[in-house]
């Protein structure tokens, strides 16, 4: 029962279903549960959530990453794959201290003050949820206390800060300073993005790192490794 | 199953219904006063027999006749051709139905150039940096070859959107001669293709040669009735108004053996027609009316392709401009004055006066190419490949020509708009607003693997620099290794017997 559930979760998955209403890559799909029916099912039937992380979503996103490296898959599929697991993620959220399985991190993510851009954000959110982080997503036009605070209420191991003018860019400085003034500089990895970003701005006010893209965002997450808290 | 060709849903038209009748109506005039000068005994007897007032002119150097077309000859000659023609090919999967009532456009190569141009690509160091090198195109034009037209067959037979083969270079080879030009330039193209292929004659005498050449490929005379895979392209009137000597003789005798063939006429405005569009157009149509009232005396029913091949003089030099705006509307005129007749047509597009692959000829060649397409001409010569007014072929340009009749045929692609899918679609955008993410991305997905989507431009470069033609070339080189379907060789060995003059070299079993 339960490794057929699993694998019904790793075929979901490559098929990127978060739910039962979504249409997979091929016919025939729709009406049967998704992922996160099949999660909770799972769990119903006493599979413990590390074993559908590992043997179900993590197992499911590997091929998907296979099928993507192999150009048999193009990014929609690969973005629809990383929305099943991320939706099935936050249904698991609650049973993984039960498992004793440590989450892999949370992230805070934003797009600054004065910037309304937020379709790159939310591709580096949705990615990065797939790649099973925890993902607490502030929107876009933040201002830079409400940042702070949050970061000091959630106690994220990361912070994304994504910024598309380069009249707002200036905003993420802004921020790095104001944690560093608030003391919560160190207990957090700060990471940044958006098309007018670099490598050299992002070193330039003092951010831990720089993604040119939801790929590399996710690489740059699992290079910094959890932060030290 | 016939080749699909695109279909323009509502066609271009430059002309009112009160325009076409105008043109028309000033054509008929022109038929009668001035009438034609015809240099062609026989065509002179065949219009004097049927009733046309035909006065003999001297003195003249070479025989000549004064040919008055009446309106009600030309009107009986409009009712007996035929309003769909069909273009056969070695491969039956090949075939063309060109339906005069039907805006299906089929693209086709062109002209016969006697440039052809080679591209080498170079490797150069940089000035300021010996260390970096880079490639440059490199066009070297020389004279067209027997070698050069199986290549050019070989990489038409695989671009995917070139729906028919019009040969599109001259042979100059030193062995080749007005005797047996005709029957290697027939044999060159349809055994290194197997799409439907059109020529002009070169001499009539080859006329019987070819024909049975044909024959011997698909089985019989009959079996070439009901599947012509040649045709040929007639250009029996040169403008203004006079039937010449040899072509219209050529006209003749392709009607009474009933092959299909383009009536064509191909006037310069300014030159050799008015410069003015009601001008040309009126002179070009009572031309080609001409030429097809005399097609349908010589044989009622005989399959004949509306041709047109007008063109702006240049003021420079009074050479053709095929990329001017006004080729293309007159262009775009004659193919409402085909429709207007519901004769299927034969337009011209695609031509530049660009003398390289590149930026000038990109510009001229897409200007013409959508705009004729979208007029729904059945058959267009686009000229895949053609540079410097009709002088130059070349082959990579081919190559980049298919790409973009690609975009044009996807541009022409029926809207996908009913209630049913609206339904879904409402329900998808709700879905979406309803998410904090809102983004559609996901339901890309299916639309992305049923082909409803087109392919990127597949000679774009992955750096800051453009690679068109670079990667142009790399695909020009795997077509030519792609193997193409031969005549078998019983076939090649009973054609080689039965047919003088066709030269060994083309022999792939020899
Ligand atoms: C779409 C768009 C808009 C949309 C935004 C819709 C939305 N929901 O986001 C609308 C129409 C609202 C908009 C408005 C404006 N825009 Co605008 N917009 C764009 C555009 C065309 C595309 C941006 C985009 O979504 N790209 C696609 C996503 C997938 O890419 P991305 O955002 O770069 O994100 C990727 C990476 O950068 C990275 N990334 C992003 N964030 C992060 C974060 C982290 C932590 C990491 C690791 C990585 C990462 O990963 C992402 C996924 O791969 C850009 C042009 C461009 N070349 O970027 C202009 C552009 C950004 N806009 C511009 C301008 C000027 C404006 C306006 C000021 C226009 C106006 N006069 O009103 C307003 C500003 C509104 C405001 N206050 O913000 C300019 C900015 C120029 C400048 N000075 O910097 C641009 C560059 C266009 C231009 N050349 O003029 N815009």
């Amino acid at each position: 029962m339960g490794d057929s559930l699993l694998d019904l979760i790793v075929q979901n998955v490559t098929q990127g279903r978060a739910s039962q209403d979504d249409e997979g890559l091929e016919e025939g799909w729709e009406g049967q549960p998704g992922v996160t029916e099949l999660v909770q099912k799972a769990l119903d039937a006493g599979v413990t959530a590390e074993d559908i992380i590992n043997k179900g979503l993590t197992a499911g996103m590997v091929i998907v990453g296979e099928k993507f490296e192999s150009k048999e898959y193009y990014i929609p599929d690969m973005l629809a794959a990383a929305e099943a697991v991320g939706a099935a993620m936050q249904i698991l959220e609650p049973h993984l201290a039960k498992s004793g399985m440590k989450a892999k991190g949370k992230v805070l993510m934003a797009t600054v003050k004065g910037d309304l851009h937020d379709i790159g954000k939310n591709i580096v959110s949705i990615l990065l949820r797939g790649a099973g982080y925890t993902v607490k997503d502030l929107g876009n036009d933040v201002d830079t206390r409400s940042i702070v605070d949050a970061v000091r209420e959630e106690r994220p191991q990361f912070l994304g800060l994504s910024a598309l003018l380069t009249s707002t860019m200036v905003q993420m400085g802004e921020v790095i300073n104001e944690l560093r003034e608030t003391g919560l500089r160190d207990s957090i990895k700060v990471i940044v993005g958006g098309a007018p970003v670099s490598e050299e701005f992002a070193r330039s006010i003092g951010a831990d790192g720089y993604g040119a893209d939801g790929f590399a965002a996710v690489r740059l997450v699992e290079s910094l490794g959890p932060s030290q808290q | 199953m016939p080749r699909e060709g695109v279909l323009v849903q509502s066609p271009y038209k430059r002309l009112s219904t009160e325009q076409v009748r105008q043109i028309h109506d000033a054509s008929v005039q022109l038929l009668r006063d001035p009438g034609l000068m015809c240099y062609n005994r026989r065509a002179a007897e065949i219009f004097h027999s049927n009733g046309a007032e035909v006065s003999s002119i001297t003195p003249s150097d070479s025989p000549c006749w004064h040919v008055r077309i009446p309106e009600k000859m030309v009107s009986q000659a409009l009712e007996s051709a035929p309003k769909t023609v069909k273009l056969g090919a070695r491969n039956k999967d090949n075939t063309l139905i060109l339906n005069g009532d039907e805006p299906r456009v089929f693209f086709v190569s062109g002209s016969e150039t006697n440039i052809w141009l080679d591209v080498d690509i170079e490797t150069y160091a940089k000035k300021s940096d010996p260390g970096t090198e880079i490639l440059v195109p490199e066009f070297r034009p020389r004279r067209g070859t027997l070698m050069d037209l199986c290549d050019s067959a070989h990489v038409c037979e695989h671009l995917e959107t070139l729906d028919a083969y019009i040969r599109t270079v001259n042979i100059q080879d030193k062995d080749i001669t007005p005797d047996n030009k005709d029957v290697n330039k027939f044999f060159a193209s349809l055994n290194n293709t197997t799409k439907h292929f059109m020529a002009g004659l070169t001499t009539l005498s080859q006329l019987d040669n070819v024909v049975n050449m044909a024959k011997l490929i698909v089985g019989g005379e009959q079996e070439l009735k009901d599947n012509p895979i040649i045709s040929f392209i007639t250009c029996l009137v040169k403008s203004p108004l006079q039937f010449v000597d040899d072509t219209t003789e050529t006209l003749i005798e392709i009607c009474l053996r009933g092959l299909p063939t383009v009536v064509s006429s191909s006037p310069q405005a300014g030159s050799t027609a008015p410069m003015k569009e009601d001008g040309i157009m009126a002179q070009i149509n009572a031309e080609v009316l001409a030429g097809i009232t005399l097609s349908q005396l010589v044989n009622p029913g005989t399959p004949v392709i509306y041709g047109s091949v007008p063109v702006r003089a240049r003021l420079d030099t009074l050479g053709d401009s095929y990329g001017a705006p006004e080729t293309s509307q007159f262009n775009v005129d004659c193919v409402q004055l085909a429709r207007f007749y519901r004769l299927p047509c034969y337009a011209t597009s695609g031509v530049c006066d660009a003398k390289t692959p590149g930026m000038q000829c990109s510009v001229e060649r897409l200007f013409s190419d959508i705009l004729v397409t979208l007029s729904g001409p059945q058959y267009l010569h686009c000229a895949y490949g053609l540079l410097d007014g009709n002088s130059t072929f070349c082959l990579l340009q081919a190559v980049l020509d298919d790409a973009h009749f690609e975009m044009l045929k996807f541009f022409l692609r029926p809207p996908r708009i009913d209630q049913s899918e609206i339904e879904k679609t409402l329900k998808q955008i709700r879905e979406v607003v309803a998410t904090p993410q809102k983004l559609y991305i996901r339901y890309i997905r299916p639309m992305m693997r049923s082909g409803q989507l087109s392919a990127p431009y597949p000679f774009e470069g992955d750096g800051e620099r453009d690679a068109a033609i670079l990667l142009a070339y790399n695909r020009m080189k795997e077509l030519l290794q792609k193997p193409v379907e031969h005549l078998d060789e019983a076939t090649t060995a009973r054609i080689f017997n039965e047919i003088p003059g066709i030269l060994p070299r083309l022999n792939v079993y020899a």
